[in-house]
């Protein structure tokens, strides 16, 4: 079995980036959207995630394990591809292309955004509106959220397209073309609850 | 007759495998419906450059001469294909050849090819009727079935899908989509399929199938019009099959 390592990691990768990843990704979106209904609301929800039974045992299991083992190992897939968008300017190679520059992106601005809310919080920060006022105050860090936030959902909108062909879901061109319109949807819908999200807390 | 139409060639050159490449620059007087291949030989007549210098004669590879042998295959103006094909008149001058660099350079523009032979070798491309006595008759295949395999068949090895592949490089032992699509033309084939899990497992394996990362640069390229990408696909249908069936199940040979 030893030979198949690398196909049982490489659908591993692949599936880490949709379950839990991706679930956890559109439910965070969505769960920080209370921002726009107001301070009380997007506190009360940050509490009850920040304070559901077994927090650390849930947090370990369901992010970060899985997030540092798709993180590196797509570090290393995404460093062992020539890209070649001058030579062949098709769509999808571009979108290879965006897949892993989007996953560098994502990694630099998810180990950023642990550090300052829940490595702060162990520290003894609360993590609640106020906090995120205050990062977003500045209009550097408000650049790196909006950055950081797009670069994360087309990751994984395009992800979910790819997704469909390594799992075999989507084979035939039709159904691959489809499942791009329907990536692009998801891609623009998730941008509008994440953009203003951000707008909330400005 | 006095001005003779000339053709420009930028051509990149290299003496051995291990040496390192150079470009010379060649003048080819024009005729109607050249291609490449002519050109090429036109130079080999009188191997002169542009500035009049003598060199060495080109070394390519050619066999068919119409586009079904895959043997010509070269860089052309930046993109992988096969020199028999490229009419003079459909290119931007001046015409720029290379050799395809995904593969060792033999001499020139001449490269080898064998990683694409050895790769049908170690995915059982082939379907196995030999015994030591008559097996008789083998089942049937169904004639749409038949239509639709004959694409897949078209495959010259050519090696264009490999070239074009960002994800088969030097720092990678991803076969590429050439070989992968056989597994599917002969797992489609009802002899064949007798076969079918061996060939899924030998492309389970390190360097095979989940290597791709869907830039679909081969289906674009491929100038046989193989439904690559429409391969590579069914075959992750197979092998996340394959797979459970070797975890959860006992009859999955
Ligand atoms: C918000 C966090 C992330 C999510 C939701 C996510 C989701 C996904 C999904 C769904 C896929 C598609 C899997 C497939 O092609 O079958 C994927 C692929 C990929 N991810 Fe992530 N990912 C995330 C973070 C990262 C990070 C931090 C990296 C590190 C660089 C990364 C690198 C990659 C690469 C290189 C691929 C392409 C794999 C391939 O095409 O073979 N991802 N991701
Ligand atoms: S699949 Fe197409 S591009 Fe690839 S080797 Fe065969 S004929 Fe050439
Ligand atoms: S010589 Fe056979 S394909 Fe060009």
């Amino acid at each position: 079995m030893a030979s198949n390592r690398e196909f049982f990691n490489r659908r591993l990768h692949s599936l880490l980036g949709v379950i839990p990843i991706g679930i956890f990704l559109v439910q965070h979106l969505v769960v920080n959207h209370y921002a726009t209904v107001g301070v009380e609301s997007f506190n009360k929800a940050a509490n009850f995630m920040g304070n559901l039974p077994f927090r650390y045992v849930l947090e370990t299991v369901i992010i970060y394990l899985p997030l540092l083992f798709h993180a590196i190992y797509g570090l290393y897939i995404a460093f062992t591809a020539k890209n070649n968008t001058s030579r062949f300017g098709f769509f999808r190679n571009w979108m290879f292309l965006l897949q892993r520059v989007t996953g560098v992106i994502t990694l630099i601005f998810i180990a950023w955004h642990v550090w300052e809310t829940r490595v702060a919080a162990a520290f003894g920060n609360e993590v609640n509106f106020q906090m995120m006022q205050d990062i977003l105050s500045s209009p550097f860090m408000f650049g790196f959220y909006i950055v950081g936030i797009i670069s994360a959902i087309f990751h994984f909108a395009n992800g979910l397209w790819s997704f469909m062909v390594s799992w075999g879901i989507t084979v035939s061109p039709r159904s691959q073309v489809i499942a791009t319109y329907v990536t692009i949807v998801i891609f623009l819908a998730l941008s509008y609850v994440g953009i203003s999200t951000l707008l909330a807390f400005v | 007759m006095s001005e003779k139409k000339m053709v420009k060639f930028i051509i990149q050159r290299q003496d051995s495998e291990n040496a390192a490449p150079y470009e010379e620059t060649f003048e080819v007087p024009y005729r109607p419906n050249m291609n490449v291949i002519s050109a090429l030989m036109e130079i080999r007549k009188n191997p002169v450059d542009a500035s009049g210098k003598a060199t060495t004669p080109i070394a390519w590879d050619m066999n068919c001469l119409e586009e079904v042998c895959g043997a010509c295959s070269m860089v052309i103006n930046g993109k992988p294909r096969q020199s028999c094909s490229a009419l003079v008149d459909q290119l931007e001058q001046p015409i720029r050849l290379a050799p395809m660099k995904t593969f060792p350079v033999v001499r020139d523009l001449q490269v080898d090819r064998s990683r694409m032979f050895d790769a049908l070798k170690k995915v059982k491309a082939w379907i196995p009727i030999d015994g030591t006595y008559d097996l008789g008759p083998g089942p049937r295949m169904p004639e749409n079935k038949r239509q639709w395999a004959y694409e897949l068949s078209k495959c010259m090895t050519c090696g264009v899908c490999l070239e074009a592949c960002p994800n088969v490089n030097s720092k990678s032992d991803f076969i590429g989509a050439q070989p992968l699509s056989q597994v599917r033309l002969f797992n489609a084939h009802p002899t064949g399929a007798m076969n079918k899990a061996e060939r899924l497992e030998a492309i389970m394996g390190d360097g095979g199938l989940v290597n791709c990362g869907n830039s679909q640069n081969c289906v674009q390229s491929c100038p046989k019009g193989i439904p690559l990408t429409t391969s590579i696909a069914a075959l992750n249908r197979d092998t996340t099959i394959q797979s459970f069936r070797r975890f959860f199940g006992s009859d999955h040979q």
